[in-house]
């Protein structure tokens, strides 16, 4: 008589593709994946607790390590909702770069998703290429706000800077250079046996069910729902960009794959387009109760010192109520719920964070399925621990 | 303006005596339903007016600023319509506990689960209800106002006494 004994096996949390801080508790019969239990919380370091007692300002350089792979688009997030609440206009040449640096940061996390989706598989030449490519916008980065990941580039109001001369030609270069990048990885990747054999068919999720457990973003594309927040509700003039929204069809791993190579030319685009319609004007709004002053005041007048002081020191009050905002960032729909009390700190900050949602739906996609596409699975949902702890 | 939205004009036609108020605030419509009630509103969004992406649950503590402490927040969106709701619940301190609407979206499932881990509020028939980013031993409920920044038995740094 065959024995029916079901095995429970631990997967992480130091197995490199459940990168870093994720254990999984897996039922197993045979190689047949009977159930999943997921275990987070490595991280937890109560960024919603600590953004009620620092001000509006200060909360910024939090929403940089929430998602390491895509800080911009965290900030890009969170600087809009403060500017809802308050109601202010931001200048267009602001917007424009904001545009820019976030379609690049979308490029830069998907990078990294493309070298560890294909190192867990086991593709080895794929990662070496991303990263080198990434280098690229990580020096971009570096010459824009100081700092290689944790940016804290945009403010309240605008973006803490101009960008620097010869911007233009270095993001030039980066787009010339990238949709080339792109067709390598496809040409080692999409007709590749392996790699077709291991992701074709697995972690097939449809696409009310992907909808049912909130996944957002490229995951959810990959399912065939044509959503995408830039298209259906546009924030920094994204309405005033072309560019597709790729969907997938069979819903499974290779889908995803797939739309997010798509997705990258088309950042490529929206960059390109962004560029051209760049022109000089300021970079903050005209608002002293909430922007910095211009540096040169703040260095060569006392004036501009005490009201520089007063924004860093006390922060600015903001009317009482509550909003929502939502953006389309790298692993999906990244959304910052503010309340405000009147008060210079937000009464309660609540982040919606992108791989949260994706990683409650992993039991679904993979039961089933063998404990080796699990490794699969989870490279496809594209999770960052930091933004799933907080 | 909040008074033509469409969800607005249905619940207050079908939920009449459930709907507490309704408010706008920059282009974004908040409807307050009574506690009891949080199940059928929120099922009849999801089955009549297409609110099928749960977006967010989360909660807001008000201790000291309103007679009941906590509010239950839920951020809905509407693919086909592409149109968000936002539908909030008054949940007492000393009955913390409200029916979970996971069965209506499985996304609530882990999403509750945060909220109850850090704020405290038990979702009534929850497949799974456990701790989600704090250990199981955990004592309290970090997100609560009254719950100090730095942890328990920890004063805030109040500066030099002299």
């Amino acid at each position: 008589m065959a024995n029916k004994e079901v095995m429970t096996v631990n997967m992480g949390p130091q197995h490199p593709s459940t990168h870093g801080v994720l254990r999984l508790v897996i039922e197993l019969d045979g190689e047949i994946i009977q159930k999943i239990t997921p275990h987070i919380g490595y991280l937890h370091r109560g960024v919603e607790k600590l953004s009620e007692h620092r001000t509006y300002h200060q909360t910024i350089p939090l929403t940089d390590r929430l998602d390491y792979l895509a800080p911009m688009s965290n900030n890009l997030g969170y600087v809009l909702a403060v500017e809802k609440l308050l109601g202010i206009e931001i200048p267009e040449r602001a917007q424009t770069i904001r545009v820019i640096m976030a379609e690049l940061t979308r490029l830069k996390s998907h990078l990294v998703w493309i070298a560890c989706h294909a190192l867990d598989i086991g593709a080895m030449t794929v990662f070496i290429y991303a990263f080198r490519e990434r280098e690229m916008i990580m020096s971009l980065y570096e010459k824009i706000s100081g700092a290689r990941m944790t940016s804290n580039y945009f403010r309240v109001g605008g973006l803490s800077s101009d960008v620097y001369d010869g911007f233009e030609k270095d993001v030039r270069e980066i787009l010339d250079t990238f949709p080339g990048h792109f067709d390598t990885y496809e040409g080692l990747l999409t007709k590749n046996t392996i790699w077709t054999n291991r992701t074709i068919g697995n972690g097939v999720i449809s696409a009310e069910d992907a909808i049912d457990y909130g996944i957002t973003g490229p995951a959810l594309r990959g399912s065939g729902v044509d959503w995408d927040l830039r298209r259906d509700n546009p924030y920094s003039g994204y309405e005033k960009y072309k560019f597709t929204v790729p969907v997938g069809e069979k819903c499974d791993t290779f889908d995803r794959y797939k739309v997010r190579l798509i997705e990258m030319r088309e950042s490529v685009k929206i960059v390109r387009q962004a560029l051209d319609s760049l022109k000089p004007g300021p970079v903050l709004a005209d608002d002293p109760q909430v922007c910095y002053p211009p540096k040169e005041n703040v260095y060569n007048t006392i004036e501009g010192l005490i009201h520089h002081f007063k924004i860093a020191s006390e922060g600015f009050p903001v009317p009482e109520g509550e909003v929502y905002q939502g953006v389309e960032a790298p692993k999906g729909e990244l959304g910052y719920y503010i309340v405000s009390d009147g008060g210079t700190k937000p009464y309660r900050m609540r982040i919606r964070p992108p791989s949260f949602c994706n990683l409650g739906a992993i039991e679904k996609m993979a039961k089933g399925a063998m404990i080796a596409d699990l490794v699969a699975v989870i490279g496809t949902l594209d999770i960052v621990l930091g933004e799933i702890d907080r | 303006m909040a008074e033509n939205n469409r969800a607005v004009i249905k619940l207050k036609e079908k939920f009449a005596g459930s709907v507490l108020d309704v408010k706008e605030f920059r282009g974004e419509v908040t409807v307050t339903v009574t506690r009891e009630s949080i199940l059928e509103v929120c099922s009849f969004l999801k089955d009549s007016l297409r609110y099928n992406l749960c977006t967010d649950v989360t909660a807001v503590d008000y201790l000291g600023k309103q007679d009941t402490r906590f509010m239950a927040v839920y951020n809905l969106y509407s693919i086909p319509n592409k149109d968000r709701l936002r539908v909030k619940a008054p949940v007492p301190e000393n009955d913390c506990t409200i029916d979970s609407v996971s069965g209506i979206w499985k996304s609530a499932i882990f999403l509750e689960r945060e909220v109850y881990d850090l704020m405290g509020i038990t979702f009534t028939n929850h497949p799974d209800l456990r701790r989600i980013l704090m250990t199981d031993d955990w004592v309290g409920h970090p997100l609560r106002k009254d719950y100090p920044l730095q942890g328990p038995d920890r004063e805030p740094y109040k500066g030099r006494l002299s």
